[in-house]
């Protein structure tokens, strides 16, 4: 029974990758198309260009500028977002700016970023990525700490917790869910932009080295990296399901108990 | 307008009036290099004076044409694949993992084959914003689609409703606040490619007029387009919100909705 019941269950969740994986396989198999190489060379492709030095050289700098860039838009954001949360008198004068800074599309600050003096290398990166990112953790963050519960506030004050208690265990504790909220949208723009950053100017990193193999017309190259950015992609969105589960565990556990009631 | 909303509007002004003095002043004072930061006052006269030209027109056109067509196939694919895949379980169960498979690839990560595809042209642009956008919609709906009261679906069936006036008059107006919200995303998300494609790729826009500007080292005319870029963002953050309220007029979240 139980055999029969998880033979279906991996037959519905691998049913559909696996087909489409063999329908590009067969499909692309004798491909004469120099654009859409066979999938088996692209694999050929895949374990010749990324496992090996690659790794080292291309692959890790990216991701530790995204690391990077992604902490420091939380902390600004989560930093900035506590104190304008907590001042109506904050909120009201950084409104409208916060709304058009937010509303630039982030990959055109490279330009200016790179003007404004942080040059070419890392700095300008986890830049370029800091200011892509920081508007959603902020912006949930601001909405997160102003609509804490207003008795639990007063629970708070009543009980005479101190600046620091009242921050940790009201302000960030209860904004926890908006802030993982921003955290999870600004997920993709930070990668996004880790990538663009790269297209834009460098000379090592994931996103120069695909667009390096596709100006020299070497396809099967091209679409290993893109396939190496997409895995990395579903990685680090798995991984953020994970924190997400661990920061919020008492959340959900609120949220289901409350649907069962 | 009450005291307290006008006061409001007053503290935005004056917060708009001290970020402009302040990047006037920062260059003015020397803390950063007048040559490469201009003061406000530079980039506001480079603005006025782009904004009689026709060049700065066509761009903002452009951008706009390659937003909405964009979003508008993102979005009627996202409604159309969601409605179906959500309202056939067996569909919603084989199709899950690999959704889950191929929203978080980056869209940049198309920008090499779109652009050996297809060049500076508009569709290699489109590929990037449709992938983008088209999960945006596609999740929203499939929330939504699940959402429908169980007392209103069973109305439905004791009436004996057939599976299309269903979709029309149940699962449709369920799902109606989860697809605004997913257009609301998209539409951000879109924009941010557009000018991502025009930037990196060539396609003409206000990405691609930032990208020669910085190449011609045009320091105030970056900047002014760079504000022009963020003007074309709010009006569309905006419109979108107004959609938003309109469409859905009639649903409690928006009926009940005060003004704070």
């Amino acid at each position: 029974m139980t055999v029969v019941r998880l033979l279906r269950r991996t037959v519905v969740v691998l049913g559909l990758p696996v087909a489409l994986v063999a329908g590009w396989w067969y499909a692309s198999a004798d491909s004469e198309n120099f654009l859409f190489p066979p999938l088996s060379r692209i694999l050929v492709a895949l374990r010749e260009t990324w496992v090996g030095p690659r790794l080292v050289d291309d692959v890790v700098p990216s991701l530790l500028r995204f690391a990077g860039g992604y902490t420091g838009a939380l902390v600004l954001g989560i930093g900035l977002g506590v104190l304008i949360g907590s001042f109506r008198w904050l909120r009201a004068l950084t409104e409208p700016v916060l709304e058009f800074l937010r509303a630039i599309p982030p990959p055109v600050l490279i330009p200016i970023i790179i003007l404004v003096g942080f040059g070419l290398g890392h700095t300008m990166k986890v830049t370029v990525i800091i200011t892509g990112c920081i508007w959603p953790v902020l912006l949930n963050t601001v909405e997160g700490v102003r609509s804490v519960d207003e008795v639990l506030r007063d629970t708070c004050r009543t009980y005479r917790l101190g600046r620091l208690a009242t921050l940790r265990h009201l302000l960030l504790r209860g904004a926890s869910p908006q802030i993982m909220t921003g955290a999870r949208q600004a997920l993709p723009i930070g990668i996004i932009l880790t990538v663009i950053s790269e297209m834009w100017a460098a000379n090592e990193g994931i996103g120069f080295t695909v667009v390096q193999f596709q100006r020299s017309f070497r396809y099967p190259e091209m679409w290993s990296g893109v396939i190496v950015l997409g895995l990395i992609g579903v990685a680090l969105s798995l991984l953020f399901r994970l924190a997400d589960r661990w920061v919020l565990a008492w959340y959900h556990g609120i949220r289901a108990v409350q649907r069962e009631g | 307008m009450t005291r307290s909303g006008s006061k409001t509007v007053w503290l935005g002004v004056a917060g708009l009036a001290g970020f402009a003095a302040i990047l006037e002043l920062l260059p003015r004072l020397g803390v950063v290099r007048e040559q490469y930061t201009p003061p406000t006052s530079r980039i506001l006269a480079e603005l006025v004076d782009q904004i009689g030209q026709q060049r700065l027109w066509t761009a903002i056109g452009n951008t706009l044409t390659t937003w909405v067509i964009g979003l508008g196939i993102a979005v009627a694919g996202g409604v159309v694949v969601g409605v179906l895949i959500g309202s056939v379980p067996v569909l919603r169960a084989a199709t899950a993992s690999t959704i889950e498979f191929l929203r978080p690839i980056p869209s940049v990560a198309w920008i090499p084959v779109a652009f050996a595809l297809y060049g500076s042209d508009r569709p290699g642009t489109l590929l990037l914003v449709v992938y983008a956008s088209f999960w945006q919609v596609l999740i929203q709906v499939l929330h939504g689609v699940v959402d429908v009261d169980p007392v209103a679906r069973d109305t439905a069936l004791a009436y004996r409703m057939g599976r299309w006036d269903r979709i029309r008059w149940l699962v449709w107006p369920t799902a109606l606040p989860y697809v605004v919200t997913g257009i609301r995303l998209a539409a951000a998300v879109a924009l941010i490619l557009t000018v991502t494609g025009e930037l990196l790729m060539g396609t003409p826009g206000l990405g691609n007029e930032i990208a020669v500007a910085t190449t011609s080292r045009a320091v105030p005319l970056t900047y002014a387009l760079v504000v022009v870029t963020g003007l074309v963002g709010v009006a569309a953050n905006l419109l979108a919100r107004a959609l938003e309220r309109r469409v859905l007029a009639w649903h409690p979240s928006q009926r009940a909705e005060v003004p704070a």
